[in-house]
C-alpha cells in the first residue's frame, strides 16, 4: 500500500508541476469550452519547444502526442528516463529539425503529464479532480492548443504532425483551424473511431474500473492505485500496437528463462512476460483515470458527424496541404481508414499526398525506425517550406 | 494502370537535356498557372516538368507504392490510386487539365477513364502507344509475333497493357463520347512531331505515339 501511494502521489505531483516541461496557464479570463457544454478554468498545458522561432513566425510545427504520449518528444522523460518518443524523425539532421523548425510539443487537455486533466489538482477543492473533471474531446484538445498558440504569438503553424491519437489531433487541427495550418501530416489515424476500436477501449476501461484500487475514481483521495487494472488495460492496448507478424518474428512461441513449461500460470512465454513489462512499467508513468478520460476522447472523435454527415465538408476549401500516411501491417488503424480521409480530402480539392508503408510492425511502426516514413515526411516538409518560403531563410 | 516499370522499361525518345519528348509536348499542350491532375503519375516525372516549366498546381495518382513514396519524397502531391476505380471520387470540374501519359492502354476500362477526365477536368491530354504503327503491324503480319518495340517493350503475357489501340481507334472513341479533339499530334520513333497537314491513316501508320488534346463539347 505504501508503495501504491508513492506512485500515486507521484503521479498526481507530475500533473501538477511537470518536470523539465514549460506551462502556461490560462486564467478565469480565458476558460477553455469544452464540447460537453462547461467551460474549465483555470486551466494549464505543459510543453516542450525546441529550436526557435523565426522573425516572422512562420516556422512552427505543433506535434501532437498519441494516447500514452506526452510533451517529452525530443528529450529524456523525467519519469522513464527513456529518449523522447519521437527522436526517430524529430531532432538534428533527422526530417523535422530544430535548426530549421521551431517545435512545439504540448501534453493534451485530460492528460497526466502537466496539463489540466484528472490527476491534476481541482482548485476549486484543493484536490486530485478525479472524475470530477469534465470529459473532454479531440476538438477540446485542439481549442487549447490552440490557445496556446495564441499565448506564443503565433498566428499560423508551418505544420501539424502527429500518429494515431496525434493523427486525429493533426486532422481536427485541420478542419477546426483551417487557415491556420500550412501544411497537415495525420499518420496511422482515422477521421473517426471504429467500433471495433471503441470496443477495445471499453475492454481498458472495464480493467481498471474492475479493479478494487480504483475506487470508482476516488484512488488519489483514498491513497489506494488501480495499478493491476490500468496494466491489463495497456497489455490489452499494447496487442493492438502490434501485429500477428511482429510478435511472431519477436517471440514466435519462445519460453521465457526456461526449457519446458512450468504446468503453471506463470509467464512461461516470452510473450506474456514481454507484455507484463508492458503493463507494470507503464503504471509508473500514467494516472488509470487520465487513460479512462483519453480512451473516450478518440471514441467520440467522428469529422463527418461534425461537419454534418459528409466527411468532405470538413475540409470544404481548405487551403492546408496535407500528407496522410499509413502502414500496411497496422490493424487498429488500417490502410482503409488513411484510404477515407484521402477520398474526403479529395472531393474537398485540397492538395493532398498519400503514401502507404510496407511493414510487418503494426500500428506502432509510426514510432520505430521507418525510413520510408522519415523520406516521406523530409520530402513532404521540404516541398511545403519552398511553397512557404522558409527554405533559405534562418 | 501504369506504373513504375512502364517508363523504366519503356525507351522513349528524350530530348538533349534528357526530359522525354512526349512530356514535354504533354507540357506544352497545358496552360501556365493551370491546375493540373497527372493519373499514373509514374515517379512525378511529368509533374515535376509542369511545376517547373508551366508553374502548374499538380497532383498525381499513381498505382505503385515505389512510385508514390518517390514522387511524396519528391515534395509532389501524390496518392496511391487507381485510375479504374479512384477517379469517381473526384468532385466536378476539380481541375483545368487531367492527364493520362502512357497509361490509357493499361486500364481496365479506357471509355470510363476517358469520360471521367473529362468530368474532373475541363481539358484532358491523353498520350499513348499507337498500335498501328508500322513496325507493330510488321511483327504481327511477317513474324506472327505479338508486337515488341522500344516503347511496348513486354511480353504478351506480362504486359499491364491490356487495352492497345490505334490513333484511329482513340479518334473514334473520342468521337462516340462526343468529346472534342482541340489538338492532335504524332510522334515518330525518334519523337519529332509528324507532318501537321498530314491525313489520319498517315500518322495512324508512321505516329509511334499519339498526344491528344481533348475538351468536352459544349
Amino acid at each position: 500500500m505504501a508503495d501504491n501511494q508513492t506512485a500515486s502521489d507521484l503521479i498526481v505531483r507530475d500533473a501538477d508541476h511537470p518536470r523539465d516541461a514549460l506551462i502556461a496557464t490560462f486564467g478565469a479570463d480565458k476558460p477553455l469550452k469544452l464540447d460537453a457544454g462547461v467551460s474549465l478554468s483555470p486551466f494549464q498545458i505543459a510543453y516542450t519547444t525546441y529550436g526557435t522561432l523565426n522573425a516572422d513566425k512562420s516556422n512552427a510545427i505543433m506535434v501532437c502526442h498519441a494516447l500514452t504520449g506526452d510533451q517529452y518528444v525530443a528529450q529524456v522523460h523525467p519519469v522513464t528516463k527513456k529518449n523522447g518518443w519521437w527522436e526517430t524523425l524529430i531532432g538534428p539532421g533527422k526530417p523535422i529539425d530544430p535548426a530549421r523548425y521551431f517545435v512545439i510539443c504540448p501534453n493534451v487537455i485530460g492528460g497526466c503529464m502537466g496539463s489540466s486533466g484528472p490527476a491534476s489538482t481541482n482548485p476549486q477543492t484543493g484536490k486530485p479532480w478525479g472524475l470530477e473533471f469534465p470529459v473532454v474531446t479531440i476538438r477540446d484538445m485542439v481549442r487549447a492548443q490552440a490557445m496556446l498558440l495564441d499565448r506564443l504569438g503565433i498566428d499560423t503553424l508551418f505544420a501539424v504532425v502527429g500518429g494515431s491519437m496525434g493523427g486525429m489531433q493533426v486532422l481536427q487541427w485541420a478542419a477546426s483551424y483551417p487557415e491556420r495550418v500550412f501544411a497537415a501530416v495525420p499518420i496511422a489515424c482515422a477521421t473517426r473511431h471504429s467500433a471495433q476500436n471503441i470496443a477495445f477501449h471499453e475492454v481498458g476501461r472495464q480493467a481498471i474500473m474492475a479493479d478494487p484500487e480504483w475506487r470508482g475514481g476516488r484512488y488519489h483521495l483514498e491513497g489506494s492505485n488501480p495499478r493491476r487494472g490500468l496494466a491489463v488495460a495497456r497489455m490489452g492496448a499494447h496487442i493492438t500496437y502490434l501485429s500477428d507478424a511482429a510478435l511472431h518474428r519477436k517471440f514466435g512461441r519462445k519460453f521465457q528463462d526456461r526449457e519446458n513449461p512450468t504446468f503453471s500460470f506463470d509467464a512461461d512465454f516470452e510473450v506474456e512476460s514481454y507484455l507484463r513489462h508492458q503493463g507494470i512499467t507503464f503504471v509508473e508513468r500514467f494516472d488509470a483515470n487520465s487513460y479512462l478520460y483519453l480512451t473516450r476522447a478518440m471514441d467520440y472523435f467522428d469529422l463527418a458527424a461534425d461537419a454534418g454527415g459528409a466527411l468532405a465538408n470538413a475540409f470544404k476549401g481548405t487551403p492546408t496541404r496535407f500528407c496522410v500516411i499509413s502502414f500496411t501491417s497496422d490493424w487498429l488503424f488500417p490502410t482503409t481508414e488513411s484510404r477515407a480521409t484521402v477520398h474526403a480530402l479529395n472531393a474537398a480539392s485540397a492538395r493532398v499526398s498519400f503514401a502507404e508503408i510496407v511493414t510487418d510492425k503494426g500500428h506502432d511502426a509510426f514510432l520505430l525506425e521507418e525510413p520510408e516514413m522519415f523520406g516521406i515526411v523530409r520530402g513532404f516538409l521540404e516541398g511545403a517550406s519552398r511553397a512557404r518560403g522558409l527554405t533559405g531563410k534562418k | 494502370m501504369s506504373s513504375m516499370t512502364d517508363f523504366n522499361a519503356a525507351k522513349i525518345a528524350r530530348t538533349a537535356s534528357g526530359t522525354r519528348v512526349d512530356l514535354v509536348l504533354v507540357s506544352q499542350m497545358v496552360a501556365r498557372g493551370a491546375k493540373v491532375l497527372d493519373v499514373g503519375c509514374g515517379d512525378g516525372e511529368l509533374l515535376h516538368l509542369l511545376g517547373e516549366s508551366r508553374d502548374v498546381d499538380g497532383r498525381g495518382i499513381e498505382l505503385s507504392r515505389e512510385g508514390v513514396n518517390e514522387c511524396v519524397a519528391k515534395g509532389l502531391a501524390v496518392i496511391q490510386g487507381d485510375a479504374d476505380t479512384d477517379l469517381g471520387d473526384y468532385p466536378d470540374d476539380a481541375f483545368d487539365y487531367v492527364i493520362l501519359s502512357q497509361t490509357l492502354q493499361a486500364t481496365r476500362h479506357p471509355r470510363v477513364v476517358l469520360e471521367h477526365m473529362l468530368r474532373i477536368g475541363r481539358h484532358a491530354v491523353v498520350s499513348f502507344p499507337n498500335f498501328g504503327h508500322w513496325t507493330v503491324r510488321l511483327q504481327l503480319l511477317f513474324a506472327g509475333h505479338m508486337p515488341q518495340t522500344d516503347i511496348l517493350p513486354y511480353s504478351w503475357y506480362d504486359t499491364p497493357n491490356i487495352h492497345h489501340c490505334t490513333i484511329k481507334d482513340f479518334v473514334q472513341l473520342c468521337n462516340e463520347i462526343g468529346v472534342k479533339i482541340e489538338k492532335a499530334v504524332a510522334l515518330n520513333a525518334w519523337g519529332s512531331p509528324l507532318r501537321l497537314n498530314a491525313p489520319w491513316w498517315f500518322w495512324n501508320l508512321f505516329g509511334e505515339q499519339g498526344v491528344f488534346l481533348l475538351s468536352r463539347k459544349d
